[in-house]
């Protein structure tokens, strides 16, 4: 169970989050879509304190703080409570894909080498990459190393994994395995929070669709509902706009 | 112009290697040293720690901005002037010193541009699978970053190597002291000197050698 309530963050005088309450449930699916500039991005970076928010209480599992009050010993325990798929990847150069995805479970939770590399390779193998275990970055196509960023996110055994755009840097001939990667850790139930402008994929994996505008949550719902029959003008205004440059899932 | 004495130049060579040796220490400890002290003015740049920042920058403009012949005197004659307790500082000492000093503050620099070259969105990746900032350090950003510096260390390396010869105008019987000696005792001076220059190319070439098989290793990880 992950809670958000009333998540502030500024950028000087730029309110960037107007207090944004979210609640996620255990192996919930939650797709965040909205117009560029809107926080999204801050809301993710927010939930793992890669930025360090000004107001709001963060639930995550077991961990319960008060953001502003926030130790390093808390900000530690919820980077280890979230994964984060980011939209360039963000592979570490200087390692393998099998060291990717084991550098934390050696480094932060402290497996034997020998354990974490099992773990390594059984998500290898979940990620279609076995035969890439020895690849660096560099070698890799840009699918193949956001599926191993996805792999990455997935050893850490989170409580949900954060995806940033993930498809959105990829040239176009690899999204549908990376999307097809996604729905697959759906379909295992992996709790997950994910912002995209896929919005074939919000239809079809999300439970739950929000409509980000201003820093504000403006209308959220499952997906039949949010895209078919949307409540708020800005979110239909804004449907209107992406499903235009997206013909091919006009709403039925 | 006369031929050259070959046989002459033979005979150098066995004086000259015994003198090799003190030459390549006096690099090498300038190195060692110059390494450490070049890390930690790098550290100080980077995190722009407030007091000592400032510092590090005099530091680096006054060691760079002034002659290192000017910087050896100044520690072997200058010095024990200045400083009572130091009555008297050998050749070796002052030279190595003055290499540490003047060749840190050029590190430091390449140093910190290398850190600071790591890709940003790779230090965002490790914080946020948990690593803490010396996680972080050691394991992804300084392996990074030494590849990006070590060719510009070894280039330092490769001059500091040759700045070693400055030591003979402290009075240190060194490669290029002992050659002076020679020459003077026996007027030959074109090929003593053409000697030495010998010497300092070939340990330059062996050097650009290991530099490249290390520079084909650290590359690994990065070939297409
Ligand atoms: N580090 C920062 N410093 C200052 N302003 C920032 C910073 N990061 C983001 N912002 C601003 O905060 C606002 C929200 O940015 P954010 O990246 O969260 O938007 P987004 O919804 O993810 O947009 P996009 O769809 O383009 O990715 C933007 O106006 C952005 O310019
Ligand atoms: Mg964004």
């Amino acid at each position: 169970m992950i809670q958000v309530a009333n998540l502030v963050k500024r950028f000087g005088d730029a309110t960037v989050l107007d207090g944004i309450d979210l609640a996620i449930d255990q192996g919930e699916i939650i797709v965040v879509i909205g117009p560029s500039g809107t926080g999204k991005s801050t809301l993710l970076r927010c939930l793992n304190f890669l930025e360090r928010p000004d107001a709001g209480q963060l639930t995550l599992g077991d961990l319960d703080v008060d953001v502003t009050r926030a130790t390093r010993a808390d900000i530690l325990a919820a980077r280890r409570r979230t994964a984060f798929v980011f939209q360039n990847y963000a592979l570490f150069a200087n390692k393998t894909a099998l060291q990717n995805i084991v550098e934390g479970l050696i480094v932060v939770n402290r497996w034997p080498k020998a354990k974490a590399h099992a773990r390594g390779r059984e998500i290898l193998r979940r990620i279609g990459l076995t035969d890439k275990a020895d690849a660096y970055p560099a070698s890799l196509s840009g699918g193949q190393q956001q599926r191993v960023g996805i792999g990455r996110a997935m050893a850490a055994q989170a409580e949900v994994i954060l995806f940033d755009e993930p498809t959105s840097s990829l040239d176009p001939e690899w999204v549908e395995e990376v999307l097809a990667l996604m729905k697959q850790l759906a379909a295992e139930r992996q709790t997950m929070l994910v912002v995209t402008h896929e919005m074939g994929f919000a239809r079809d994996v999300a439970d739950r669709v929000v409509f980000m505008e201003g820093g504000r949550i403006v209308e959220q719902g499952p997906p039949s509902q949010l895209f078919n029959a949307p409540r708020d003008p800005r979110t239909r205004d804004f449907l209107r706009k992406v499903l235009a440059a997206q013909p091919a899932i006009q709403p039925s | 112009m006369s031929v050259l004495d070959f046989d002459y130049m033979v005979g150098l060579v066995p004086i000259l290697l015994r003198y090799l040796p003190l030459t390549l220490a006096m690099a090498a400890a300038g190195m060692a040293l110059a390494l450490v002290l070049a890390c930690g003015l790098a550290v100080i740049r980077v995190l722009g720690i407030p007091g000592l920042n400032g510092v590090t920058l005099l530091f680096i403009s006054f060691f760079r901005g002034t002659p290192l012949l000017v910087q050896l005197f100044l520690f072997y004659y200058g010095l024990p002037q200045v400083l009572a307790f130091l009555t008297q500082i050998d050749g070796i000492t002052a030279t190595i010193m003055g290499l540490t000093l003047h060749f840190a503050a050029y590190m430091a620099e390449s140093i910190r541009a290398a850190i600071v070259g790591v890709d940003r969105s790779q230090t965002e990746a490790a914080l946020s699978i948990g690593m803490t900032n010396g996680q972080l350090m050691r394991r992804i950003v300084l392996p990074q970053a030494t590849r990006v510096a070590v060719p510009t260390l070894m280039n330092y390396f490769i001059d500091m190597i040759k700045a070693t010869s400055l030591a003979f105008t402290l009075g240190v019987t060194e490669l290029m002291g002992a050659t002076q000696k020679e020459a003077a005792g026996s007027f030959l001076y074109f090929e003593a000197f053409i000697t030495v220059a010998v010497f300092y190319w070939v340990i330059v070439e062996l050097l650009a050698w290991c530099q490249r098989r290390l520079e084909t290793r650290l590359n690994e990880a990065y070939r297409r």
